[in-house]
Formats: structure tokens, sequence, C-alpha cells
């Protein structure tokens, strides 16, 4: 008897910590469907009637472009990424390769690497060649910096592949290509699907670069949103809005994917 | 793991086979290549670009006066006390981010570890601040919780009769801290869960039956088997934020002692066009970069290692 009080205590405990730690995000929610003058009121409102005003006026603002942006940009990246990365994770775990853990510390190496050290060169380079403001250009570059991180995920998955299924299908003569797409892709399909949605969501949500490589035409969402820090006026509402809209795609990515996301997260490390 | 299947075939020295092995090893190559060539045309000749400009005279205000300058930026860094305080407010925002969303992301762990009504409803929910793209997270954190007016925290505090807190000019780098630690107990939360869910059931019985109680139980059992899941976490956790930008551009602006090396580097090389000073700041964050992963890869990288390699 004492235990299950003392059980149903810490359960409701860890509910209120659980709710508390997630309020931004349901204010968010909330918010975006007030009225202006109820968002920006200083006396917070739980019961409200609900509008749609905070999502027209960040269409005004040209939303859905920008979030067009982000899934070129986002969609671009995960593709390259994974079809880069397919070849190299099956050769560092199905194939013998010499020095495999020097290869994958240079993959690590340049996943530890600071945006900072490559963003000038890139940036000048880009600028030069007009390369600025090109939404091709922002994917190629959000695939330099996943590229390492989807390469050891892939990895941790094709290693669990049994090695007599391959040994089979080469024993059967299957060539490199068959042996691949044929038999490893068909057992590894839900690693490189979390491989790709780690993708996505690093991608999608990346600021710095987005901010510094486009301007006007391939604005993404992040710089979009960041934009609103020099805002006048009321606008919580409409920001909250545009933040429920920029942040969908990632959670439902990540919520569908939830039981691959610690591994991706941790590099393959974690399972 | 099946470690049968590491075994290379044994080495009775066939020429033909000799052959085969040379040309698999050809293949593996190849396939690797491409990911290769990518990843250094794209992130190592870039870095040594930067390591380049850093040695200019290179201001875009002044185009004609370009040239070569030896380590006169890293003095201009050091002498005009820019760099210092930089380093200062990266190390100490990385460290107790880290530290916070750890503790956070454990009691979390824990306490979800536990059979509970809706659990899997509760730690979808506890994982979605790491989700949300933090430019969104720090927005939202600045005007509807840090708002002197109508932040839900200032309201909160007026509700037990605080005082109003002016938390972005008052204590930025609270401000900063918080919302990194927001984002990131997620994190280390599923790695830790992930270590708990993998505690052997057996020993935790014997110790119950050995009479150790729940603090003793946690502390020589948990704790220890928890490290390697704490180190992941440390490792990774302070990589990450080491290079942090967003919520510093959209809380501070790099006020109040909050200005880490990517928002000095930015800073310099885009709002000051000092492009040569702005790469010696580079160049140091990658150099700080790796004396913190050196540090935590010491003791995780053999971690890393242990998924195995055929």
């Amino acid at each position: 008897m004492r235990i299950s009080v003392k059980n149903s205590i810490i359960n409701v405990l860890t509910w209120v910590l659980v709710l508390l730690f997630f309020f931004p995000v349901f204010w968010m929610f909330l918010n975006g469907f007030k009225p202006e003058s109820v968002a920006s009121s200083i006396h917070p409102k739980l019961f409200f009637t609900p509008t749609l005003d905070g999502y027209q006026l960040a269409m005004d603002r040209g939303m859905a472009a920008y979030m067009q942006n982000s899934f070129m940009a986002s969609i671009t990246a995960t593709v390259g990424c994974v079809l880069l990365a397919i070849p190299a994770a099956y050769a560092l775990s199905l194939r013998k390769v010499r020095k495999v853990e020097s290869t994958l510390s240079f993959f690590i190496s340049t996943r530890f690497m600071p945006v900072a050290a490559v963003v000038l060169p890139l940036y000048m380079i880009l600028k030069n060649l007009g390369g600025l403001d090109n939404i091709w250009v922002l994917a190629i570059v959000y695939m330099s910096i996943n590229l390492a991180i989807t390469v050891w995920m892939m990895r941790s998955f094709f290693l669990e592949v049994p090695f007599e299924i391959v040994e089979a299908a080469r024993v059967d003569g299957a060539g490199l290509f068959r042996e691949i797409v044929r038999v490893v892709l068909p057992i590894v399909l839900p690693g490189v699907a979390a491989a790709a949605l780690i993708c996505f969501i690093f991608s999608w949500n990346e600021y710095f670069l987005a901010t510094l490589l486009t301007s006007n035409v391939a604005r993404t969402t992040p710089p979009f949103l960041g934009s609103f820090v020099d805002g006048r006026g009321q606008f919580l509402a409409v920001l909250s809005a545009a933040a429920t809209l920029a942040v969908l795609p990632v959670i439902a990515a990540g919520w569908i994917a939830q039981k691959q996301l610690v591994r991706g997260l941790s590099m393959g490390a974690v399972k | 793991m099946t470690t049968t299947a590491t075994k290379a075939p044994a080495p009775p020295v066939d020429p033909a086979k000799k052959k085969v092995q040379k040309k698999h090893a050809w293949t593996a190559r190849g396939l690797l290549l491409p990911a290769f060539i990518f990843l250094i045309v794209l992130t190592q000749i870039p870095f040594l670009v930067t390591i380049g400009f850093s040695m200019m005279n290179w201001n875009l205000l002044y185009p004609a006066q370009r040239g070569f300058t030896g380590l006169d930026n890293y003095k201009t860094a050091l002498s005009s006390g820019a760099l210092w305080p930089s380093i200062v407010a990266t190390v100490l925002i990385t460290a107790f981010s880290v530290v916070l969303s750890l503790l956070l992301g454990l009691l979390f762990a824990i306490l979800l570890d536990r059979k509970l009504p809706g659990r899997a409803i509760a730690r979808t929910l506890m994982i979605t601040p790491f989700l949300i793209m933090p430019a969104a997270a720090s927005l939202i954190w600045k005007y509807s919780m840090f708002d002197t007016n109508i932040g839900m925290l200032n309201w909160a505090f007026a509700q037990v009769g605080l005082p109003k807190v002016s938390w972005s000019t008052e204590h930025p780098m609270a401000t900063v801290v918080i919302v990194l630690t927001w984002i990131f107990t997620p994190f280390m939360m599923l790695i830790l869960l992930a270590g708990l869910q993998g505690q052997s059931k057996e020993t935790l019985e014997a110790a119950q039956v050995d009479g150790a109680g729940a603090w003793r139980t946690f502390t020589w059992i948990t704790l220890p088997h928890l490290r390697m899941y704490i180190e992941i976490g440390t490792l990774l956790g302070s990589v990450i934020i080491l290079q942090v930008f967003d919520p510093i551009a959209i809380l501070t602006k790099g006020t109040g002692g909050t200005k880490t090396l990517a928002y000095l580097l930015y800073e310099r090389a885009f709002i000051g066009l000092n492009v040569g000073e702005a790469a010696a700041y580079g160049v140091v964050t990658v150099l700080l970069t790796i004396i913190v992963a050196t540090i935590a890869l010491k003791t995780t990288f053999k971690v890393f290692m242990a998924g195995g390699s055929r």
C-alpha cells in the first residue's frame, strides 16, 4: 500500500515535470491561434476564440516560399547524403578496408569541425562564382555537414546484416551492385530511413549558413523566423503561427522515427 | 554481434586468391572515394584556406591593402581584448549547458524508465524541444517566456509576488544557458534512457536480494553502467554547443558576456568586414574544439569503436 502511494506520487510528479518542460511548445501552439491582442496581452489566456489570423499574416509575409526553399534544400541534401553514404557505409562494414578506424575518425573529424572553420572561404568562393543565394548550393553545403553522421549511423546498421547472407550472395555470383541493392539494402532499409530523417532534421533546422549564404531568392525558414527579432509592435501571434508551421515537419518526422532517433544522434554508438 | 563472421578467410597463400583480395580492396576503396573526395573538397580544403586567410591583412573595405601579415591577426585578436572573453564565454556557455542538460536528462531518463501511465506520450513530448529548430526555440523563449511584459516567466513570478526580471539584459548568460539546456535535455535523456534500458535485470535483482537500497543500487550499479553513455552525451553535446550561434544571435546578440567565438567571427567578418581577423577566430574555434574533443574523446573513442570492425 505504502509503495503504491509513493509510486503514484512519483508518477504525478513526473507528469508535472514533463508538462512544464513541454509548456513552451504548447504555449507557442496556442499563441498561434490567438488574436494578436490576446497573445500579446499581459494577462495570459488559456481560453479564447481561436482565429487563423496569425497564420494568414505569416503567409502574407511569404512563409510558403521560404518553406518551399527549406524543403528543396533539405530533401536534396538528404537524397545526396544517402546516395554517397550507402556505398561508403557498405565498404566500411561489409568489405575489408584497411585502416577502418582512421577512415572512421576522418569522417567523425569532419563532423566535429566547426562551421566557423569553413564558412569564410565558402562564402568568398561562392560570392566570386555567383553561387550565393542559390538553394542548390545550400543543399550541397548541407550535404557536407551531414554526410559524416549519415555514414556513421548507416554503418552501425550495416554491421548488423548477417554476414552469411552476404557471403551466400557472393557465392551465387551476385555482382557488387546486385549485392548492395538486392541483398543488403532491403535488410538495412529502416536504418537508411532513420539516417535520412536525421539528415533532413539537421538540414531543415540549420540557421547560421542559411543566414549567410542566402538572401532573397533562396532564403529558408530559419533566417525568415530570425527576422522577427527586429520586429516592431505586437507580433507574438504571427511569430507563434510561423514558428509552428516551421517546426511541424521535423516534429512529425522525429515523432515517427523516435525509436531510431537516439542511434542517429549518437552516431550509431548507442542503440 | 556475429564475431565469427569477422574472421577473414584463412590465408593459404594462393596467388589467384590474393589477386581477388586485392581487387576487393580496390572495390572497397572505390566505394569510399566519392564520400571521401566530397568531404575533402568541402571541409578540409576550405579549412586550409581559412588558415591562409587568417594570415592575411584583408578588410573588405580596403581591398587594396590586402597582403600577407603572418600572425598579426592573432596578435590583434589577443590585444584587442576580444578573443579571451569570447573563449571564456564559449567555454562557460558550453560547460553550464552540458552539465545542466546532463543532470536534467538523467532525471527525466530515470523518471521515464519507470512504469508510468502514458509513458510513450510523455517520452514523445519530452523529445520535442530537441526537434524544434533552435532559431524557433530561441524566439519562442525570448518573446513568450523571457519577455518583461508578456513573458510567462515574469507572469509566474508575479503570481508568487516576485519582482519582474528583464532576463536578456540582466541575466544574458542565464538566458542563453536556459534555452540551450532546454534544447539539449532531450538529447541527453535519449542517450541515458538507452543506457538504463541496457542494464541487465539480473544484476539489479541480485542487488535487491543482497539488500542494497535504491540509492546504493543507483550509485554502485546504475551510475558505473551509465558511464559510457554519459561520456557519449558529454562529448557530442560539447562539440555541438561549442559551435552554437542561433540562440546567441536571437537572444542576446552577443551582449553581456555571451559573445561566443562563432558569434564573434560572424560579427568581425560580416559586420566588421575584416576577413583576416575573422578567419583567425575560425582557427581558434577549431583549436578549442580539438582541445575539448580530445579530452572527451580520449575516454570515449574506445566506446565508439566497440561496435566492432569486421
